[in-house]
């Protein structure tokens, strides 16, 4: 049996000691992690080098044997071996605005400058001088319109010309902050207590969920006349605005009604022992916690919103696959679809990626102060 | 004050409360206890309508608890309840807790609110910790903002389900104490516990439930001296065994 040592401190007066180097900075780290035997270290070893072929070879590849701009395939070929991006360049005007004319494109630029201006309140809810700026958000969907579209004073560009990536972001961001509101409500409907109001919830909701969006697009673009009175029709962007706002707002209500399921009762209680409304429970206890727990499902529904605004394409609008589709078609470019299809991917990829870290930052952000559960 | 007649309750088959009546007048102070499972919890929530009744009559302050919503608003801004688990709103500060109710319930201005919320903090012995969150307070504290909390909205009745139970050993005499205080300034309190102590120095009746039923009431010195019921021995040898 072993002995017990003694104390090196008497009771009460252990000092708050470091903890043993080994386990700490990045010498620690290093060794614990890479190189803690002979094997570890030769798989270390072995799986660095084939990073550095495959970073390498990418690199090369899309940076340093690259060719910028050159003005058909053949052209690219003969100046280097690497990506030819001249693809995209020499029709970067086309992804960036589809055929939206060369005079009046300050006028989408104008939007969507403004659109970080109106996008910055709602953010970030701590920025100085944040009621005022709420204000030019509510309005900026109004001016957006007017900028894009026209009217009042502008000439008008149809619909029709609009494409590429400011299609993407028209439908995008339209869709995002028309099917939130309309989530919720769909949410909290759900949870009625009024029958009819839970009925109606309900039904949609499992309807829009139940049906592929490509369906439902098909719908907004031939179907949709027939049931309209006749002589009213109404453009095809906005049919199709309509379509995919609706379609997230069920899939967004889902997720909202996790999160409020997810509130313990004992908020609800309390609520109720207070004597607080519907409306002021709702507002200020339930909805506040519950969107804050369904931020992860609702950034979720938002990229593949994002990303399914690339089905458009199907019914005739050129979001940005569909100008790749229509440069590929050129014979100048033919057999350039990786190229075509990568820059496509990044500028999904940066958007996508840019809601992600967003979304784990307002976790954080909403987190902090309150980090214990009090009312588990 | 409260007047309970003949109220029965069932949850599904299951039958929670037979045939209860009780009268509280103002400022009377009433210990309920009783084994888990008794329904004493369940009464209390009765009166505030967290629960409903489906037998019998229950009117606070001269109103009658019915389905009419307006009737429940109204007992409710009057009665103020303590929770077990606290239910403290998380994402809100303390003084927030406080002044969320008398601005949306009340309509006061959010300055009067304040004032009134910092004067009860003040009177729980928190007002330091005005501006924390609930998960930065010690257990003890949370049930003391919970208390603060439910008297802003200056209730004529407080109901307290298990306010000590949830709390660790060394927390649970700032809360009792807290609730002495209020019992010293007249408060009508209805207080499930099984603090004893507690009912012997404040009690005016205690009440012993068990099965659905009121077993025994009368005032602590002859409710612990000569229990009558044969199941109130028994539960008092049970908790009073250490």
């Amino acid at each position: 049996m072993a002995s017990l040592s003694p104390r090196t401190y008497p009771p009460g007066e252990h000092p708050d000691l470091p903890p043993p180097v080994v386990s700490a900075g990045v010498l620690g780290w290093l060794r614990a992690n890479l190189f803690s035997s002979a094997f570890s270290s030769a798989l270390t070893i072995v799986t660095l080098w084939l990073l550095y072929l495959l970073i390498s070879g990418i690199a090369d590849w899309m940076v340093f044997d690259s060719v910028v701009s050159a003005n058909s395939r053949a052209a690219c070929r003969a100046i280097d071996s690497g990506a030819c991006w001249a693809v995209v360049t020499t029709r970067l005007d086309q992804f960036a605005y589809g055929f939206y004319p060369a005079d009046a494109r300050w006028r989408p630029n104008l939007a969507f400058v403004l659109l970080f201006v109106a996008l910055a309140p709602i953010l970030f809810f701590r920025l100085p001088g944040r009621r005022t700026l709420l204000w030019f958000s509510g309005a900026y969907p109004f001016l957006a319109g007017w900028l894009i579209h026209g009217g009042f004073g502008l000439p008008v560009v149809e619909t029709n010309l609009y494409g590429g990536f400011m299609l993407t972001l028209i439908i995008g961001v339209t869709g995002i902050s028309a099917s939130l509101p309309l989530g919720i409500l769909l949410a909290l409907g759900r949870q009625s207590r009024l029958i009819a109001i839970r009925l109606i919830c309900t039904v949609f909701i499992e309807f829009a969920r139940g049906v592929p969006l490509i369906t439902l697009l098909f719908v907004a673009s031939t179907m949709l006349n027939y049931f309209l009175p006749p002589g009213t029709s109404f453009d095809l962007l906005v049919r199709v605005l309509i379509m995919v706002s609706l379609f997230a707002a069920a899939y967004l209500a889902e997720a909202v009604r996790g999160g409020l399921q997810a509130i313990p009762r004992g908020q609800y209680e309390a609520a109720e022992a207070l004597g607080l409304s519907w409306w002021a429970t709702t507002r200020k206890i339930t909805l506040p916690q519950g969107l804050k727990i369904s931020i992860p499902g609702i950034v979720n529904v938002f990229v593949g919103l994002y990303k399914d605004s690339t089905l458009v394409v199907i019914i005739g609008l050129l979001d940005p696959l569909g100008i790749a589709r229509a440069v590929l078609a050129d014979a100048k470019w033919t057999g350039l679809a990786t190229e075509t299809y990568l820059f496509v991917a990044l500028f999904f990829f940066l958007s996508c990626f840019a809601m992600s870290r967003y979304s784990l930052w307002l976790e954080r952000c909403l987190t902090s102060g309150q980090d214990k559960d009090v009312a588990a | 004050m409260i007047e309970i007649r003949n109220l029965h309750k069932w949850f599904g088959a299951f039958h929670v409360l037979k045939d209860i009546s009780l009268d509280v007048d103002a400022g009377e102070r009433i210990v309920i206890c009783g084994p888990s499972g008794s329904g004493k919890s369940t009464l209390i929530r009765c009166i505030n309508r967290l629960e409903d009744h489906q037998r019998g009559r229950i009117s606070v302050d001269g109103i009658e608890l019915t389905r009419d919503v307006k009737n429940i608003e109204r007992i409710r801004s009057e009665v103020g309840m303590v929770f077990q688990h606290f239910n403290l709103f998380p994402h809100l500060t303390v003084l927030e807790n406080c002044t969320l109710a008398p601005i949306w319930v009340r309509g006061l201005p959010a300055a009067g609110a304040d004032r009134l919320a910092r004067s009860y903090l003040d009177r729980v012995r928190i007002p330091e910790q005005a501006e924390k969150y609930p998960g930065q307070l010690s257990g003890g504290q949370q049930q003391r903002v919970a208390i603060a909390r439910a008297l802003c909205m200056e209730p004529k009745i407080m109901l307290f389900d298990e306010p000590t139970s949830a709390l660790d050993p060394e927390m649970i005499k700032e809360v009792l104490d807290t609730m002495i205080e209020l019992a010293e300034t007249g408060m009508t309190m209805l207080v499930v516990t099984h603090e004893m102590g507690f009912a012997r120095r404040v009690a005016d009746r205690v009440i012993l439930m068990d099965e659905g039923e009121i077993i025994e009431q009368a005032p602590p010195a002859e409710f612990f001296a000569n229990p009558t019921n044969e199941r109130t021995k028994l539960f008092l040898s049970q908790i009073l065994a250490d």
